[in-house]
């Protein structure tokens, strides 16, 4: 009771803040999703199934999903990488290094697609010579791939990093006393404490993987059932007058933050008993 | 090679520090470093007279002004909003809580263009609250208020996510000392809580804001685009590419990104101090 | 469990990815400009058949569509398109100059300035026309908004821009200062430049904003169609521009892909009765004078000014109006 009282705001201050909450939320991000649901459904379930059924979509909706299977295990390894080196030790020049792994959250997306084009165009430094060799990197799904790997690239570390300093390495340090081998500690101690921080990161970098626009639009090229993403096909059935199949692509993207609730929701299942035990500490 | 590793980091017993710095220097000078460098030296082809001309001429400059004035503007409000949104998720229950939860990420999800175009739909004088707003004679689509709100909405998560892990972090008996040592909660939360959670605030709202700076897909739909007054960097980028000018577009693209880095380096650098400070190094 | 959620999803990625695909003989990739999507969508289907009857070969002709410029500088950059449609002359023409791709004077190798048909600038203005508004005269009247995208990032706008030039140009006897006070008058009217002809349009329409909306001819009857005639009508000014949107084979790319015979037959079929006849039906002005006849009814005869003449060619509008430096830069100053 002394507990509660001392953590918590009187019944009217947590009823403001939570009506506060709500209105924040629900006035930018509940009414742009009502939005997108109510356009999709504009014209009833028949119309909105249809549209995600048709050829275009499902190739759409197919490259989206081979876009973040390639993208996110790729930054899940880096930021694993990243986060070991930079939480567990100490070394110079440590700040530069994680200012250049967040620049990406920085570059305009505008850019990203860019300096691929760049640099793999073919006007471009590699472009001559991957033109010769018949190598096909830029308006082809390869070139997607890069574009959504540099503009997710910090997700995973950046939720990891400040997570495995904060745990800081007194647990490894004595398991490698213990004579734990280095897989070992990492393993069993390292990446059940990170669990949370490496789900959060997974989760926005996949939803980020299979959002982006503005880059993958600049290294897709468009065509048709081809090299169209999900949110490029998005653009292209609105811009076709095509409102309720585009914004019916678009819910499944919107969906993908519930695909988030479930893996929390399971996770905390899971580990519940252990958080438990953890909280108590 | 051990050698050369002592010199620059402290000595440690957990292993794997060169293959994880290996992957993560690797990793970051592939997918950043390479083609943000192709950027840059297609700027200097400019020559330095030609750089100034082009990336500080008037136009330019109310541009930048905009962008980055916008993006401020959004990252301030979603510090302060993302805080409350954060305390709210992690301290109170309240129905709908877990939904709310994953919406969080929702602009991540989301293809910006889909965002700009509910916004739009939303807050043009036709929209459900524009038609509201217009006899307020609050203009918000096609106006710098526009600008803004489509900067909140992407920078929204940042904040959030970044606060509410340590938000759940945070040990109880801390705020329950200071309660009992007399301080009211207003003062626990001034004295106690804010310093905290400070870290996670500056990031949140760092990233916010240099996602917000470099945001284009949504931010077109909502503004009005005019030049002088509506028209952001990005824009500019774009329409430098349009007249084939290359060398113009990374002349901006290079002072944005120079700008959002040095914040970003200032920033870790900042929270890098803080924290050998707190450990006492 | 990420790491395994990642390659159950990595594996269900691999079997989607080689999922079969029907084989066709020859593929061809056709990189246009945005309001073509319907024309083409039609054209390829019945050049496909064309192609199966007169050779027995499948034909696959993929479509790419996006701004003009953007989709120029993607073949730029290596987008392997065997044919271009666009918007204007000089985009072609920087594919010719940035890449070398084609030769330079591709504009005289099919008939018509390479272009199969042809549209012009007309006005959308709200049913029942409630300001009025008959000619460009009345477009910089104070208080009426008038919808157009930015010339910087979109092809059409640069027609409407230079429509409305040559407008002033001739009832001002040439003067080019007049000119540039009217077209100046015109763009103080304009509350929202959109990139793109595509944002123009939605801007008009569903966002309620502006009196008239500056638009193709063939995208001003789409929008009829699309949205509706009890919400839009077309006015014809007294005077507008010819626009001719060019087509051309991309040599380079056609030779690599040994696909020159399937292109240029593709190009040629949209000077066919047939070719003229889907154009004609999405609302592109024909070439050929009995198709025009035949179905020309929607096509009112309007005087046209042409970008040679009134302009000098594309190269030195572009150059003289909407480089940086150049008069619409001027007149949007602020």
């Amino acid at each position: 009771m002394t507990r509660n009282s001392s953590r918590n705001e009187p019944l009217l201050v947590r009823g403001l803040l939570i009506c506060v909450a709500l209105s924040y939320l629900g006035l930018f991000l509940g009414a742009p999703l009502v939005t997108v649901f109510a356009e999709a459904w504009a014209k009833g379930p028949e119309t909105y199934f249809k549209a995600l059924g048709q050829a275009d979509s499902l190739a759409a909706i197919r490259l989206t999903l081979i876009t973040a299977a390639i993208a996110v295990p790729i930054n899940l390894v880096f930021g694993l990488c990243a986060s070991w080196a930079i939480a567990k030790f100490e070394f110079k020049g440590k700040s530069l290094l994680m200012t250049l792994i967040d620049l990406p959250f920085s570059v305009s997306p505008v850019i990203s697609g860019l300096v691929f084009v760049l640099l793999f165009g073919l006007q471009g430094w590699f472009g001559p010579f991957l033109a010769e060799h018949g190598i096909k990197l830029l308006f082809a799904v390869p070139g997607i791939v890069l574009a959504t790997v540099f503009v997710t690239f910090p997700f995973v570390a950046r939720e990891l990093i400040p997570l495995m300093q904060e745990q800081g390495r007194e647990e490894e340090e004595a398991a490698l006393m213990l004579g734990a081998s280095g897989w070992q500690c990492f393993w069993h101690i390292t990446l059940p404490n990170a669990k949370w921080g490496l789900m959060y990161g997974v989760l926005l970098c996949n939803a980020r993987a299979m959002g982006e626009f503005g880059a993958v639009s600049v290294v897709s090229g468009h065509i048709r059932g081809l090299t169209n993403t999900m949110p490029l096909h998005v653009e292209i059935l609105y811009n076709e007058y095509n409102f309720v199949a585009a914004f019916a692509v678009a819910t499944l993207l919107a969906a993908l933050a519930l695909l988030t609730l479930v893996a929390k929701s399971l996770m905390e299942w899971r580990f519940a008993a252990e958080l438990n035990s953890t909280r108590r500490l | 090679m051990t050698v050369l590793a002592h010199r620059f980091r402290e000595p440690s017993v957990i292993p794997g520090f060169g293959i994880t710095l290996g992957v993560t220097l690797a990793a970051l000078g592939l997918v950043v470093l390479i083609p943000l460098s192709a950027l840059f030296l297609k700027a200097a082809g400019l020559g330095f007279s030609g750089f100034i001309a082009t990336a500080f001429d008037s136009r330019a400059m109310a541009a930048y002004g905009l962008s980055f004035g916008a993006a401020l503007v959004a990252a301030l409000v979603n510090l302060f909003f993302g805080t409350l949104v954060a305390w709210v998720l992690v301290r109170y229950r309240f129905a709908g809580k877990r939904l709310l939860d994953a919406l969080i990420d929702l602009p991540f999800a989301l293809p910006t263009a889909v965002a700009g175009i509910a916004l739009t739909t939303l807050f043009a004088p036709n929209g459900a609250f524009g038609a509201f707003l217009e006899p307020l004679g609050i203009k918000v689509a096609f106006t710098r208020l526009g600008v803004i709100l489509a900067m909140i909405f992407i920078g929204l998560p940042f904040v959030v996510r970044s606060v509410q892990p340590v938000l759940e972090d945070l040990e109880s008996e801390v705020e329950e000392a200071a309660a009992s040592l007399g301080a009211s909660r207003l003062q626990t939360l001034w004295l106690v809580v804010l310093p905290s959670l400070l870290p996670a605030l500056i990031s949140g709202f760092a990233l916010a804001f240099v996602r917000a700076v470099g945001e284009y897909g949504s931010i077109i739909f909502i503004a009005g685009n005019m030049p002088g007054q509506t028209e952001i960097a990005p824009l500019l980028i774009i329409i430098k590419l349009e007249q084939y000018n290359y060398a113009g577009a990374t002349a901006i693209a290079s002072v944005m990104l120079i700008i959002s880095f040095v914040l970003l380096f200032v920033i870790n650098r900042l929270q890098h101090w803080r924290q050998s400070r707190m450990e006492g190094r | 469990m990420s790491l395994r959620l990642s390659s159950a999803s990595m594996t269900l990625a691999l079997l989607l990815a080689f999922a079969p695909s029907v084989k066709a003989d020859a593929t061809l990739l056709n990189v246009s400009y945005d309001p073509t999507r319907e024309l083409y969508q039609d054209f390829n289907a019945a050049f496909a058949k064309h192609w199966k009857d007169k050779t027995g070969e499948v034909v696959t002709v993929n479509q790419s569509h996006g701004g003009a410029g953007k989709q120029a500088r993607a073949v730029i950059d290596g987008l392997e398109a065997d044919v271009v449609t666009l918007a204007l002359a000089y985009d072609i023409d920087a594919i010719s100059e940035k890449a070398g791709l084609l030769p330079r004077d591709w504009q005289k190798r099919l008939a018509h300035n390479s272009s199969p048909y042809t549209s012009t600038i007309v006005f959308l203005v709200r049913k029942g026309n409630p300001k009025g508004l008959k000619d460009w005269s009345d477009l910089v009247k104070p208080g009426v908004q008038v919808i157009t995208p930015n010339p910087k990032t979109s092809g059409g706008a640069r027609w409407n821009y230079l429509a409305a030039w040559g407008y002033a140009q001739k009832q001002n006897g040439g003067d080019q200062a007049k000119a540039q006070d009217f077209v100046k008058a015109l763009y103080a009217n304009v509350p929202v430049l959109d990139t793109g002809a595509r944002g123009s349009t939605n801007t008009f329409v569903q966002r309620g904003i502006g009196d008239v909306l500056l638009a193709w001819e063939n995208e001003a009857f789409l929008a009829l169609e699309e949205i509706g005639r009890d919400k839009v009508e077309i006015v014809l000014p007294s005077l507008s521009i010819l626009a001719e949107p060019p087509v051309t084979v991309v040599d380079k790319v056609v030779d690599k892909h040994g696909t020159r015979k399937q292109a240029e037959a593709y190009l040629n079929y949209l000077y066919s009765k047939e070719g003229q006849e889907i154009a004609a039906k999405h609302f592109y002005r024909p070439r050929d004078p009995e198709v025009l006849k035949r179905l020309g009814a929607r096509f009112p005869s309007l005087t046209l000014i042409t970008i040679d003449e009134a302009f000098g060619g594309w190269q030195k509008a572009q150059k003289t109006h909407f480089e940086d430096g150049g008069i619409f830069n001027a007149i949007t100053r602020k």
